[in-house]
């Protein structure tokens, strides 16, 4: 057994340029012809405790550009967001984040 | 004609004619069963909340019911309707229930919130499969002026602008 002052090549983790940060999933709202404008800003009001203004916007984020991230975090969190989503007849999808 | 929800002191007030009455449980129990018509496979796996169907149902109605969780993702798609639907099913089921329930007779309705909420997503559901079933489209109300008295679309289509009137009354008063 020797003992070596010498620095010792340590087996470097190769993941370390692989490990990408934890990307956030996504809650991804697309827009439909039949829920209401109303309805769907209550819905994000409710769902999410959005301001107003903040779920209005999103809202309208949906119906111009048909569709709108509405909220992110863990995949967890955002299924079950989608899962309430559908409860009330919003069309949800989860999406992890590019 | 029913003049829409309104807030009175202890809750949600609407007042509906018999016809209206008539209209609105018909339109529920119509609900229930397109409701009833979702494979629920293994009644056993059924009870633990879970569903083996794998795909979005053929039925374009019970489809936008019941939607994809995931777009581009097949498998994640498969695994979340597998925990994720029967619980869906039964929510919509008793939302249904509570408009039942609370309007089984003609005439003045008050709600709590918890009942006006339930009439919110019933009310949406109905909206959604009278809306596939006539393929809504965001030009529809235009099309709607054109339809003549007669046209075999018109019941539906003014029952479909009735519900959208109600809900719009309904989220007004919530709000």
């Amino acid at each position: 057994m020797s003992t070596s002052s010498a620095p010792v090549e340590v087996e470097r983790p190769r993941s370390e340029e692989d490990v990408r940060p934890d990307r956030p999933w996504l809650t991804i709202v697309w827009n439909d012809p039949i829920n209401l404008m109303s309805y769907v800003t209550y819905v994000f009001q409710t769902v999410f405790g959005y301001s107003k203004p903040k779920a209005e916007k999103l809202m309208l984020d949906v119906h111009h550009k048909g569709r709108a991230v509405v909220s992110n975090g863990t995949r967890e969190e955002m299924e079950h967001d989608v899962q309430t989503l559908h409860s009330f007849g919003l069309w949800a999808t989860v999406r992890q984040d590019i | 004609m029913s003049t829409g929800f309104r807030r009175v002191r202890h809750g949600l007030r609407i007042t509906l004619s018999e016809d209206e009455t008539t209209v609105i449980r018909t339109l529920m129990e119509q609900l229930l069963v397109i409701l009833g018509e979702l494979p629920q496979g293994d009644p056993g796996l059924a009870e633990l909340g879970i569903s083996e169907n794998r795909a979005a149902p053929d039925d374009p109605v019970l489809a936008r019911l019941f939607p994809d969780g995931y777009r581009d993702d097949t498998e994640a798609a498969i695994e979340f309707r597998r925990y994720t639907e029967s619980s869906l099913r039964d929510g919509k089921r008793e939302a249904v229930e509570v408009v039942l329930e609370t309007a089984k007779t003609p005439g003045e309705i008050t709600l709590d919130e918890d009942q006006a909420r339930s009439w919110l997503r019933a009310l949406n559901d109905v909206r959604l499969a009278l809306g596939t079933r006539l393929e809504i489209t965001e030009e529809s109300y235009e099309r709607m002026d054109e339809l003549d008295w007669d046209d075999p679309k018109f019941p539906m289509f003014s029952m479909y602008d009735w519900l959208t009137f109600l809900q719009e009354s309904l989220v007004r008063a919530l709000g």
